[in-house]
């Protein structure tokens, strides 16, 4: 994927985000006032993050089919991105919340799914370092990850809506329908996951790219 | 008897109850509804543009890091001859 054209897109779509985001209209909500525009930064980096894990999982898959070391490569380095994506949607996601919720961490079940899940991804990346051997490495952890895909969608999609909840679309609460019924917030957020989603993914082009130019050399590859 | 669950389940599927209980929908009131604070000052002001402004050399920053970075890989992906 050495082309340019989604690279440039990406950025397009991301400075169109942070100029519309803070510039055009929105819905002036109770509680909410103005970091309604946080919708568009916060929820892409969960978006970007499901994306590149659902990636990663497939690659995982992959490897294990043909045994090709590259798929591994690009198992990991989707994950090391998708913590990023993680960890910022997790910390966004706390200053959002004390400022509207009251406090960072409300115990919500979104929140702590989300904790759990970037553990689980942290585990992975432990898992990688305590073997030494490329090929055993390679595999344990494939399985690993695809169980790691498997608890996390149950864990961010699912649990969540089945209790009480604080965020939107979950326990209860109206849906994210909810906010773009007459579509302006969508003008904006669509492009927005699109926007950071392709940047997530041209991170994580780059860091393969490395990996790979340093597999050759030791040649691992 | 397994057929006739799955029908069952499926007419159940026809059924739905809409309890319209809270509020769901966004509509053009609350674009327009001066009862909420929002940074309309800040707006008024000008100031806006001058957040707008350094976000977007942050962003700028971190966009030319991306393409020197990219550069660094290309020449060392023709050096080792990886295509």
């Amino acid at each position: 994927m050495r082309k340019i054209w989604w690279k440039i897109l990406a950025i397009i779509l991301v400075s169109y985000t942070l100029v519309g985001g803070l510039l055009m209209d929105a819905p002036r909500l109770v509680i909410l006032n103005e970091t309604i525009r946080a919708l568009h930064f916060h929820v892409p980096m969960w978006f970007g993050m499901v994306i590149m894990l659902t990636a990663s999982a497939f690659f995982s898959i992959k490897f294990l089919r043909s045994g090709n070391l590259k798929y591994d490569i690009y198992a990991i380095e989707l994950v090391n991105i998708s913590i990023l994506f993680g960890m910022l949607g997790l910390a966004t996601g706390m200053v959002w919340a004390n400022y509207t919720w009251g406090s960072p961490w409300s115990g919500d079940p979104k929140q702590n799914a989300s904790a759990i899940g970037m553990l689980i991804y942290l585990a992975y990346i432990l898992l990688r370092n305590a073997i030494t051997d490329r090929q055993q490495k390679a595999k344990i952890s494939s399985v690993y990850n695809i169980f790691a895909y498997a608890a996390l969608i149950p864990l961010l999609f699912i649990l969540p809506r089945m209790t009480d909840s604080l965020h939107p679309g979950n326990g209860g609460n109206p849906g994210f329908n909810a906010y773009e019924l007459d579509g302006r917030l969508r003008m904006i957020f669509y492009p927005a996951v699109i926007g950071w989603s392709l940047l997530g993914l041209w991170l994580a082009e780059q860091r393969i790219r490395l990996n790979i130019i340093k597999s050759k050399i030791n040649e691992e590859l | 008897m397994k057929n006739f669950k799955y029908i069952v389940v499926l007419c159940l599927f026809l059924v739905n109850v809409s309890a319209f209980a809270q509020k769901t929908a966004i509509g053009n009131q609350d674009y327009n509804n001066d009862a909420i604070e929002m940074a309309d000052v800040m707006r008024s002001e000008g100031k806006i543009y001058v957040l707008l402004a350094i976000i977007l050399v942050i962003f700028a920053g971190f966009i030319f890091y991306l393409f020197k970075t990219e550069q660094k890989l290309k020449k060392l992906e023709k050096e080792i001859k990886i295509q």
